[in-house]
């Protein structure tokens, strides 16, 4: 049927049947691209109707937001005066139904992040998240194996510790080295920080993004699992291991495609990172953000154990059809990059 | 002190880099999925010519370089260093060969140049788009070979070096780009 919709629209296809450039008020995709983000859209549900995960749509505008010291919310002040926050991702409102008893879910909807605009980037964008209970880490990575040979995602697919690339690409393993060794290679790799004292924390995310992930091969789509724990976000510590977190990254190339967890079902743990995360917001000079108690109070009455993953829908758009700017995949931008 | 946050970063923007000035060609964020952002950054040294890639920590702030560009005309070369005006305020500046490097081969006298002004001291120099220059030595022309599109060498007054088609003759007027250094056509006597 989509098919059908775009030949018998007025507007003319911009990427295959007319000379003219398309209307400034016109979509960016190409008509082709579109219906291609429909039917993916339709293979991801078919993938987890199949699979026995619940499709499930939580608010996208709440009174609780982000604490992630590295995300920066919008937030907007209501006629009654409340601040307002325009969901980052999903996960808290996703794991309150985890822990009403839903069993496997999973959510197609938009996500908001400030200061975030690239070619792989835009303020607004569309995550797909889904939660297995009972699976761990490598048991979501099973599953996602699954799903993206159920929509034809093209690149070949590997599963690496983050250790171990970090040894073969760049000759130590940043993991578990000290934190003046790591500002020593960082700097000596063109890394210029303006602190004397360094976080361990930025360090390793300089590693992770400017150095490992682009001596990745860019013809294969990598699983990076285990990460350093300093970036376990919401993840848990590996039993036996504690250095290590139950995360993992789908990358191509330097393109970040998912991000999972085995997830921290403690509740005082869970408290114990938020704080963590608003000392550091504050440290950054970034606003603090009110702990979203609704949350930590599923997780006390209990959140089974699960893992959950969240994938830039446009990013995986973007890669099935070998483009490299994010406004080839969407109907329209906010506005903000033209002139 | 002037500074620069990165998100004010773009091509073109004047920052200081390990004591030297530099100008950015390439600004990209670099933002792994949960983690800081970052600014990677090709920057070119406005003193070596060099560009070098550098990341920057998002949000960080960076000493900005004072740097104008002005134009200014070519007076003399008094064979230490190379003497400009600016005709607006007569104010005049000297620069040393390091500095006006390859343009000088371009310059006879009464150029309009833009030259780069570092805290005030010449940096660089860049020489009109287009100067037109008479030829003092070549082999003698090929009359009437103007479909064969060879090339041979001829020295202009300056002492630049151009590739002209083989049927210039010496003492002839030549316009030449001076971005790439080559001919562009006969020119006529002002």
């Amino acid at each position: 049927m989509s098919e059908d919709l775009g030949g018998r629209s007025l507007i003319p296809d911009p990427g295959c049947s007319s000379p003219l450039s398309p209307p400034r008020w016109g979509p960016l995709a190409p008509w082709h691209h579109l219906r291609r983000r429909a039917r993916l859209l339709a293979d991801v549900r078919a993938y987890f109707s199949r699979t026995g995960a619940l499709e499930v749509e939580t608010p996208l505008l709440a009174l609780a937001g982000s604490t992630d010291p590295a995300l920066a919310s919008f937030s907007l002040t209501a006629h009654d005066g409340r601040q307002w926050w325009l969901q980052t991702s999903p996960e808290f409102a996703m794991k309150r139904l985890l822990a009403a008893g839903s069993g496997d879910i999973f959510q197609i909807c938009h996500a908001f992040r400030q200061e975030e605009q690239s070619r792989r980037h835009q303020s607004e964008f569309t995550l797909l998240e889904w939660y297995r209970v009972g699976l761990d880490h490598h048991g979501l990575m099973d599953d996602m194996v699954q799903l993206l040979s159920a929509i034809g995602f093209p690149f070949p697919l590997e599963r690496h510790a983050w250790s171990v690339l970090s040894l073969q690409y760049l000759g130590f393993d940043a993991a578990l080295a000290e934190t003046h060794v790591l500002a020593d290679f960082a700097r000596a790799r063109g890394g210029v920080f303006q602190e004397a004292l360094l976080d361990r924390t930025v360090l390793l995310d300089w590693i992770y993004g400017c150095a490992l992930l682009p001596s990745l091969p860019a013809d294969r789509a990598v699983f990076i699992h285990d990460f350093p724990c300093e970036q376990a976000a919401y993840a848990r510590l590996a039993p036996g291991a504690p250095w290590l977190a139950e995360r993992f990254e789908l990358v191509v190339g330097e393109t970040e495609l998912a991000n999972g967890f085995h997830e921290v079902i403690d509740a005082r743990e869970q408290r114990a990172r938020h704080v963590l995360e608003n000392t550091r917001r504050r440290a950054a000079g970034r606003p603090e953000v009110p702990l979203d108690e609704d949350f930590l109070a599923a997780l006390e009455s209990g959140l089974p154990p699960c893992a959950g993953v969240a994938l830039g829908v446009e990013r995986l758009l973007m890669l099935m059809l070998g483009v490299d700017d994010i406004r080839q995949v969407v109907a329209f931008d906010d506005g903000s990059a033209r002139d | 002190m002037a500074s620069y946050s990165t998100n004010q970063f773009k091509p073109g923007l004047k920052l200081m880099l390990d004591g030297d000035p530099c100008s950015i060609v390439e600004n990209e964020m670099v933002k792994p999925g949960k983690g800081q952002a970052f600014n990677r950054v090709k920057l070119r040294n406005l003193r070596s010519g060099r560009v070098v890639e550098r990341t920057f920590k998002s949000g960080d702030s960076v000493e900005a370089a004072d740097i104008v560009e002005v134009e200014m005309q070519f007076l003399y070369n008094d064979g230490e260093a190379w003497h400009f005006m600016n005709p607006e305020s007569f104010e005049q500046i000297q620069a040393g060969n390091s500095i006006v490097g390859d343009a000088g081969q371009w310059l006879k006298g009464q150029e309009m140049c833009s030259v780069m002004l570092w805290d005030g001291q010449p940096i660089g120099v860049t020489p009109p788009n287009f100067v037109v220059l008479k030829i003092t030595q070549t082999d003698p022309g090929i009359r009437g070979d103007t479909a064969t599109g060879g090339t041979k060498p001829a020295t202009m007054e300056t002492g630049a070096v151009v590739k002209v088609p083989l049927f210039i003759e010496e003492g002839s007027l030549l316009k030449i780009d001076t971005r790439t250094g080559e001919y562009v056509s006969r020119a006529k006597e002002e």
